[in-house]
């Protein structure tokens, strides 16, 4: 386990430590307003909006976002697509950090996080749809925990542990597709309850297929984008067959999520016409409805395949971005902009600046440890003295 | 008819005795559940704001002093929710249809029959007792405020400036005096008579019979009565209900059935789909297999035919290369004889 030259070339003074420790700073003196002045000191939270950015960013698109890991593990153990095989890792280490990351926000949000158990071990209530939301994501953060593991122990060099949980990968991934399959259309489930407040168009008893199938587009647009990141910042700690296999993945997920982006399409299509919504369309908030849907479902489907058919990998790389831009979009139209739509203007929410910026370094730690893994780990190359020859 | 506070009072004797017998299984669904609740009927045509209702309701729930004292009409200027230091308040509404006349309504927690707040309190710190109050525990609660975005009528409050220790507050029907054969604060205190304690069936007649009697005074519709499966608090208003703050868009499905469709699918997919996704993996794998061996089985076919065509090609020139020699021997032999015939024919002429 000898550490990098790459590590020990970077200076500490680089612009990417400056910016990402001031970032820290400002989040820990966040941290510190929160946890002595309560949630009012730094929110804009109020007695008709309970729910602000860290369940609509934090919560809501951060699982979205972090839905890499199940579909690529999806593709790769369960349908046999081995050729993806070089993208697994790193999305199974991005879903692990973000659901991580996930529950570092939870912890400012809710009121006393340290009762975060108690649903599981001592007052558990099970008619709620935010008991399973909780169930799910807790069992999903241990699978990819140890689907992350393999990782770690090659770098330790701790073979015996490794073999162990290396035999376990089938029942891992079948468990942690489950579990995503469960939480991801829970997370539209949990708005059921409110159908007086979230405006009509978003509103729909498919709210859980809605997130479950724009979880899978959102996967899929996050491990090219990931991806395309990675390729900047990280070229050097790629093997050969990373980099050889870089376009197929780009190409064949850029295909797969033109697909999904389809049926999302056609799903959302026939939820306005079952509910019978034609005429909202017509309103502000139907302008807002189809900028969503044609502009970030239609437009980027059109464009992954227009992308796959000329083989053109940077039309896809930046349709990637244009699909995980969409999936926040949604996810904060539901949670926030078009929630309590009914309430006059000056008792609508917005987000205080505080709330935002918690956020940023709640994801900023999440840079920080991905790289100090991709640096050290192997998770862009195999390591030499585990290599299996896929 | 009307119930008089002690004829309610005596009531409320048989109605402990009542409650100590053993409830029926009330599920989901069946209205039937505590069928001797009580609420508070609301006769918004009564109330003269008076504000003496938010006065007790300070008082027996020790919460903190108002800003500005009960007595102050300029609050009402304001309209205002029920928050974490007031568990109920009074709204005045300027009604078109009546002009100069403003229109009082108190408002607080309905106490559903199918509490939204309860189905989605995932510690279930929430309870219908069967006295008809929903109550709050906050010995369990997390403080993920998920009821507040439940609660169709926005009456869960979050104490926001609680650093540790958060609470949700809100009216407890007076849970804890009806217990001690009390009224609930708000209720005694009124001066008009416009908050009225019973059972809730009891109480549906009284509003009834009012709507029937003074067909001129009431809008024919008790508020409570059905929306979201029914409140334990019940209105009868002189204006149509959405001019005085009410929400006439609630329908009247109760809470729990919202979710309870999503949740019902949920040990379809963890039983269904392992199974789906291992047989998913064992078809890619042995398809995987069967094409690796049948590659396999070709390759060694196409060995094999070509080992064979060799085989038969060496045999057959092995074969053509014997008959060429023994051709040649015996042309030998033929050439050596004839020529040993010609010899002794020549040595014998």
């Amino acid at each position: 386990m000898s550490e990098p030259a790459s590590a020990f070339e970077r200076p500490l003074l680089s612009p990417f430590n400056v910016v990402a420790g001031i970032i820290v700073l400002v989040g820990l003196w966040i941290t510190y307003l929160r946890f002595t002045g309560g949630l009012g000191a730094v929110t804009n939270l109020d007695q008709n909006n309970a729910w602000g950015f860290w369940i609509g960013f934090d919560l809501l698109c951060g699982v979205a976002l972090a839905a890499g890991g199940y579909t690529t593990a999806a593709a790769v153990e369960i349908f046999g697509m081995k050729k993806f095989h070089a993208a697994l890792r790193p999305a199974l280490l991005t879903g692990f950090l973000g659901y991580s990351l996930v529950v570092i926000a939870l912890t400012y949000d809710v009121g006393r996080p340290w009762r975060l158990p108690y649903p599981f071990v001592l007052s558990p209530g099970p008619t709620s749809v935010l008991f399973e939301v909780g169930a799910c994501v807790l069992l999903y953060l241990i699978v990819l925990f140890l689907e992350f593991s393999p990782m770690a122990l090659e770098w330790l060099g701790e073979r015996r542990l490794r073999r162990i949980l290396v035999r376990l990968t089938l029942l891992l991934t079948i468990f942690g597709i489950t579990l995503s399959t469960l939480h991801q259309s829970s997370l539209g489930a949990l708005f059921l309850i409110a159908p007086s407040k979230l405006h009509p168009l978003w509103y729909s008893s498919y709210l859980p297929v809605f997130f479950f199938v724009s979880s899978v587009a959102a996967g899929l647009s996050m491990v090219i984008f990931e991806g395309t990141l990675a390729r900047r910042s990280f070229s050097d700690k790629m093997d050969d067959e990373h980099k050889g296999t870089a376009d197929a993945v780009v190409l064949g997920f850029g295909k797969a999520a033109a697909f999904v982006l389809a049926a999302y399409f056609a799903i959302k299509v026939f939820g306005v016409a079952l509910d019978d919504n034609w005429g909202l369309l017509g309103t502000g908030y139907g302008l807002w409805f189809l900028v969503e849907m044609i502009g970030f479902v239609l437009l980027p489907c059109f464009l992954y395949l227009v992308g796959t058919r000329d083989r053109n990998v940077k039309l896809i790389r930046w349709t990637a971005f244009l699909t995980v831009l969409g999936i926040v979009l949604n996810r904060l139209n539901i949670c926030l902009i078009c929630f309590n739509w009914q309430l006059p203007a000056q008792d609508r929410y917005v987000p205080h600046w505080m709330e935002i910026g918690l956020s940023v370094f709640v994801v900023t730690l999440g840079v920080v440890a991905y790289r100090f893994i991709v640096t050290r780990m192997p998770v862009f190359y195999e390591h030499p003295d585990f290599s299996e020859g896929h | 008819m009307s119930i008089s506070r002690r004829r309610f009072l005596k009531s409320m004797t048989a109605f402990g005795v009542a409650m100590t017998v053993p409830k029926a299984g009330g599920a989901y669904g069946s209205f039937a559940s505590h069928p001797d609740s009580c609420g508070v009927l609301h006769d918004i045509t009564l109330c003269i704001g008076c504000r003496l209702c938010e006065k007790a309701c300070n008082e027996v729930n020790d919460l903190p002093a108002p800003e500005r004292p009960f007595d102050d009409e300029s609050v009402l200027e304001k309209r205002r929710r029920s928050d974490d230091k007031s568990f109920t308040v009074v709204n005045r509404y300027q009604v078109d249809s009546r002009p100069g006349s403003p229109i009082f309504r108190k408002l607080q927690c309905n106490h559903c029959r199918e509490p939204a707040c309860a189905s989605s309190c995932f510690v279930a710190a929430y309870a219908k007792t069967p006295e008809g109050a929903v109550v709050y525990d906050p010995s369990v609660c997390v403080g993920c405020r998920y009821c507040m975005i439940a609660c169709p009528f926005d009456v869960p409050a979050y104490e926001y400036d609680e650093a540790l220790e958060p609470k949700i507050m809100k009216c407890t029907l007076c849970h804890p005096r009806l217990l001690e054969g009390k009224l609930p604060g708000c209720v005694e205190a009124c001066p008009q008579e416009s908050l009225l304690f019973g059972r809730r069936e009891d109480l549906i007649a009284v509003a009834r019979e009012r709507i029937h009697r003074h067909p001129d005074r009431y809008v024919d519709h008790i508020y409570g009565e059905h929306e979201v499966g029914g409140t334990n608090w019940l209105y009868i208003s002189g204006v149509p209900f959405e001019e005085v703050g009410f929400r006439t868009d609630l329908g009247t499905t109760p809470a729990p059935k919202l979710t309870s469709g999503a949740l019902s699918v949920v040990p379809v997919i963890a039983g269904v789909w392992p199974a789906l996704l291992g047989g998913i993996y064992l078809m890619t794998r042995t398809k995987e297999k069967t094409s690796a061996r049948e590659k396999a089985t070709a390759v060694r076919e196409a060995i094999d035919a070509t080992q064979a065509a060799a085989d038969e090609a060496r045999k057959k020139a092995a074969e053509k290369a014997k008959a060429d020699q023994e051709k040649a021997v015996q042309a030998a032999v033929k050439k050596a004889l004839d020529q040993a015939a010609k010899e002794s024919a020549k040595e014998g002429s």
